[in-house]
């Protein structure tokens, strides 16, 4: 096991000057190389260029729409456009960004490593799912250049079925597709990790970020069917008008909402529940400590995706529903509070008596906390069905919805992006420009979107493209808050590319960190491991060894 | 200052108090959770910072007993925050006052309007008197649209293929933001428009100068007649009352009196006459085929708008 150097600093610098090696990136040359390969290392790699793209594109809509926002009237786009960027912008970060993000990228290039594996159970079925993301994503861009979409990401029923006209088969049968790309990730984590475990890898020394992947493959498996059997129907109720949706038929227009949001709610969890098991590895690694409540965290991801499919039916507190099932809806939704609240509690514990170093994963942890904080907290008062009378389809959604998300999940992407770059491409990135990075990112995030808490409260509906004038002052700031945020987003990429050049070669621990993907070298070989490891301890076995004992 | 920088918008209903108060309750908790987590993650970040490259902390492994504080405490208050919205969420979906003002209002693409029970229309705009509760019932004749006054703190979706309502009493004379909050296409964000609260008297008044302009000048928007004066038209121009007799002649069901009261269907089950069941009639009518009678009467889907089956239900309500 791996001991001895502790820091980036002297590790970065202690790479002896030998033949170059041979690992996953370099074992094979040319394209063909990459397009046919079955090593989910560098499967990821593919999914870190799709992601980065979809995110690019998406956040190119999200400057759109903010700047359209600055002044009250509708005066830079026709509000039919305006529809199609904020529906494409919606379809594109959700089904081809946030949901992908970290289990296609981090989750597949780290859960083989993590568990001592060689690969994941299903390579060929790994590359699959890449092909299948990767035409779901043409399909989609395909809607938007023949036109667009203009009924918002949640295709809500007649608007879909009967009344837009634009191309809501193409955007539907996109997510649709890219749909079985995550059904097929999660059946691939699920049986990898319960047969691929290195000798002595109990469930219960299993890192969280294996637990969090386990709990979100649950939900991709059973949840995404749900929605895809919801794309069909609205596609055959438009190609064929056989009354599903269609109260003139003898339909039913709150069927499609309970069948989206049956998915779309616990698809919020397949977002944030693997960022939450970066979130573990990062605040263990950089406070040099045990998690604390090892077994309170990992029951806590199981029991949010559990609750998460039991919650949907708080979307539609307004919609005329029973009033008894709101009441259920809302105690579900309350529930889900508590192991949410437990994970926040235990991180700050685990900072207790640690030694605290401010990496800039480290950074992004801290950002994870504090908006997610704010995140879940705000996400009381939509449960609270009175209020939530009063702020469904407002602002406050809006703003509650992008801090889990967009502020949770891109802080947890983006802090293993950092955590795991050295491994990755075995180059270490400028510490001092991520550093940087982190602090716009987390300004510009909440220059963003605390403004528009309060607008949603005043009564701002969401999916407005002309607004009340006294509105303003708070709408102007949020667009400012976005152009940061942009800025924000755009350095990583900038460094992260010119780390893959002119980046010191990384060693194989730089962080000093714990976990099996460690004991192997930076980048890794393409088996993985050079021999099969074993595991003896716990994770996050921070314990002082007998001849480096603390200096608390 | 707030005058200008607002928190929240006019409190102009008998909802928007109650609301608040329960708004600021969870912001009250929210803000002590949200700081004791962003201050002790800062104090600890600090205290415990890394001073040493070689230092390695003592472990701790957690503690039974602080887990089930911080789980049971978050437990409570959020059942406190459950029961506290559900039962102003009761009395704001379920317990409508028997004496409420009835407004019919059907959602179209891309307005509202609305109609008073005396029969002045109007597009956009809703008049209603403060202190009198006031009973929406509501249609669309397209999408889902979603009526939405956030001085009254009240919204409620309005449904193709069903009736919603919604009530509420304002208590503060103004002119307030309506809005439709449930997107409905092209020009869902220019759908709305305002709510103006009137003293009883001024309403009153209100009423009158628009009954006599309609007087002078009938037109779409401001019209004559009564919603129960134009359902009873409606209901001969349509002949209905050829069918709707009591006696031998009658092929279908005397309609007088039948309001509110349950009756036996040919199945056996027993349905009571409200709005959606004489709509259901309306539009598909062998749906539930009253005990004793034929499945005799054509639908009359595609030949009345929702404005019309809205005045048939009035004038039938009005049928003593």
């Amino acid at each position: 096991m791996e001991t001895n150097v502790v820091g980036v600093d002297q590790s970065s610098s202690g790479e002896p000057s030998a033949p170059p090696r041979v690992h996953y990136l370099n074992a094979a040359y040319g394209i063909g190389s990459w397009l046919l390969t079955k090593d989910h290392k560098r499967i990821a790699l593919l999914y870190l260029l799709s992601v980065t793209f979809f995110f690019f594109i998406g956040g190119f809509f999200a400057v759109l729409i903010r700047l359209e926002l600055i002044t009250p009237p509708g005066d830079l786009m026709q509000s039919e456009t305006y529809n199609k960027m904020f529906t494409m912008h919606g379809v594109l970060m959700i089904f081809f960004f946030l949901i992908p993000a970290i289990p296609a990228v981090l989750g597949n290039f780290l859960v083989p490593m993590m568990i001592g594996a060689r690969d994941l159970a299903f390579p060929r079925i790994n590359l699959l799912s890449w092909y299948i993301y990767s035409i779901g994503g043409l399909l989609g861009m395909g809607a938007v250049i023949f036109g667009g979409v203009d009924t918002g990401w949640t295709f809500y029923t007649p608007y879909s079925s009967t009344y837009s006209n634009s191309n809501v088969i193409l955007a539907a049968l996109g997510a649709f597709v890219a749909g079985f790309s995550s059904i097929l990730t999660g059946l691939n984590f699920i049986v990898t990790i319960h047969k691929m475990r290195a000798p002595g890898l109990t469930w219960s020394r299993l890192p969280l970020f294996i637990w969090a992947h386990y709990a979100t493959s649950i939900i991709q498996i059973l949840g995404t069917p749900v929605v895809a059997i919801a794309i069909v129907l609205v596609a055959l109720e438009r190609l064929f008008h056989i009354g599903i949706f269609d109260p003139k038929l003898g339909g039913d227009p709150l069927l499609f909402q309970h069948l989206f949001w049956f998915y779309s709610h616990p698809a919020v969890y397949i977002m944030i529940l693997p960022a939450m098991g970066v979130i573990n590895e990062l605040i263990t690694c950089f406070s040099r400590k045990r998690i604390f409540g090892y077994h309170f965290i990992a029951g806590s991801s199981i029991a949010i995706a559990v609750l998460g499919f039991l919650v949907w039916g708080h979307h539609m507190f307004t919609s005329g529903q029973s009033i008894y099932g709101g009441f259920v809806f809302s105690v579900l939704s309350m529930l889900v509070a508590i192991p949410s609240a437990i994970k926040v509690f235990n991180w700050t514990a685990t900072f207790y008596k640690g030694s605290i170093s401010y990496q800039a994963p480290m950074l992004y942890a801290f950002g994870f906390i504090g908006l997610f904080t704010i995140g879940g907290l705000t996400g009381l008062f939509l449960a609270t069905t009175a209020i939530d009378v009063h702020l469904h389809d407002t602002y406050f959604v809006v703003a509650h919805f992008h801090y889990i998300m967009v502020g949770g999940t891109i802080m947890g992407y983006l802090g293993g992006l950092h955590y795991w770059w050295p491994k990755m491409t075995g180059k270490i990135y400028p510490e001092g420009w991520a550093r940087f990075a982190a602090l716009v990112i987390f300004v510009g995030f909440n220059l963003t979107f605390l403004p528009q808490f309060i607008l949603g409260y005043l009564g701002m509906p969401r999916r407005y493209h002309y607004y009340p004038e006294e509105f303003q002052v708070l709408n102007v700031m949020s667009s400012a808050g976005a152009s940061i945020l942009g800025v924000g987003y755009l350095i990583p990429m900038v460094y992260f590319v010119w780390s893959l050049r002119y980046g010191k070669a990384s060693a194989q621990n730089p962080w000093g960190a714990h976990g099996l993907e460690w004991e192997t070298s930076s980048p890794p070989p393409t088996e993985n491991f050079e021999k099969q490891p074993i595991v003896t301890h716990e994770p996050y076995d921070y314990t002082p060894k007998p001849e480096e004992v603390a200096v608390v | 200052m707030w005058e200008e920088f607002p928190l929240i918008p006019p409190q102009a209903s008998t909802f928007a108090e109650r609301v608040d108060m329960l708004y600021y309750f969870i912001t009250g908790v929210s803000i002590f959770f949200g700081a004791l987590i962003f201050l002790l993650v800062i104090f600890f970040a600090i205290k415990y910072r890394r001073r040493s490259e070689t230092e390695v902390p003592k472990p701790v492994h957690g503690s039974l007993a602080l887990e089930l504080t911080w789980s049971i405490i978050p437990f409570c208050l959020a059942m406190t925050m459950f029961g506290w919205g559900a039962s102003i969420y009761f009395d704001m979906y379920h317990r409508v006052p028997e004496n409420a003002l009835e407004i019919s209002v059907i959602g179209k693409q891309w307005m509202w309007h609305f109609q008073h029970p005396t029969g002045q229309r109007e597009i956009n705009t809703l008049h209603i008197p403060t202190g009198r509760p006031v009973r929406l019932t509501m249609a669309t004749e397209d999408v889902i649209h979603s009526l939405y006054i956030p001085a009254f703190r009240v919204k409620k979706d309005v449904v193709p293929g069903r009736y919603t309502t919604l009530w509420f009493e304002a208590t503060q004379p103004g002119t307030y933001h309506l809005f439709c909050a449930e997107y409905c296409g092209t020009k869902h964000s220019q759908m709305g428009g305002s709510v103006i609260a009137m003293e009883p008297a001024h309403y009153q008044q209100w009423l009158a100068s628009v009954g006599a302009q309609a007087e002078a000048a009938p037109t779409d928007q401001i019209a004559a007649a009564s919603p129960v004066e134009a359902g009873q038209k409606l209901f001969r121009q349509l002949n209905c009352h050829t069918c709707h007799m009591a006696g031998p002649l009658g092929m279908g069901p005397s309609l007088i009196g039948i309001f509110g009261q349950r009756v036996t269907l040919e199945t056996g089950e027993t349905v009571r006459v409200d709005e959606a069941y004489i709509r259901e009639s309306i539009l598909a009518p062998r749906a539930k085929i009253v005990l004793g009678y034929k499945p005799a009467m054509p639908t009359f889907q595609g030949q009345v708008t929702e404005q019309q089956i809205m005045q048939l239900i009035a004038y039938i309500k009005s049928l003593k």
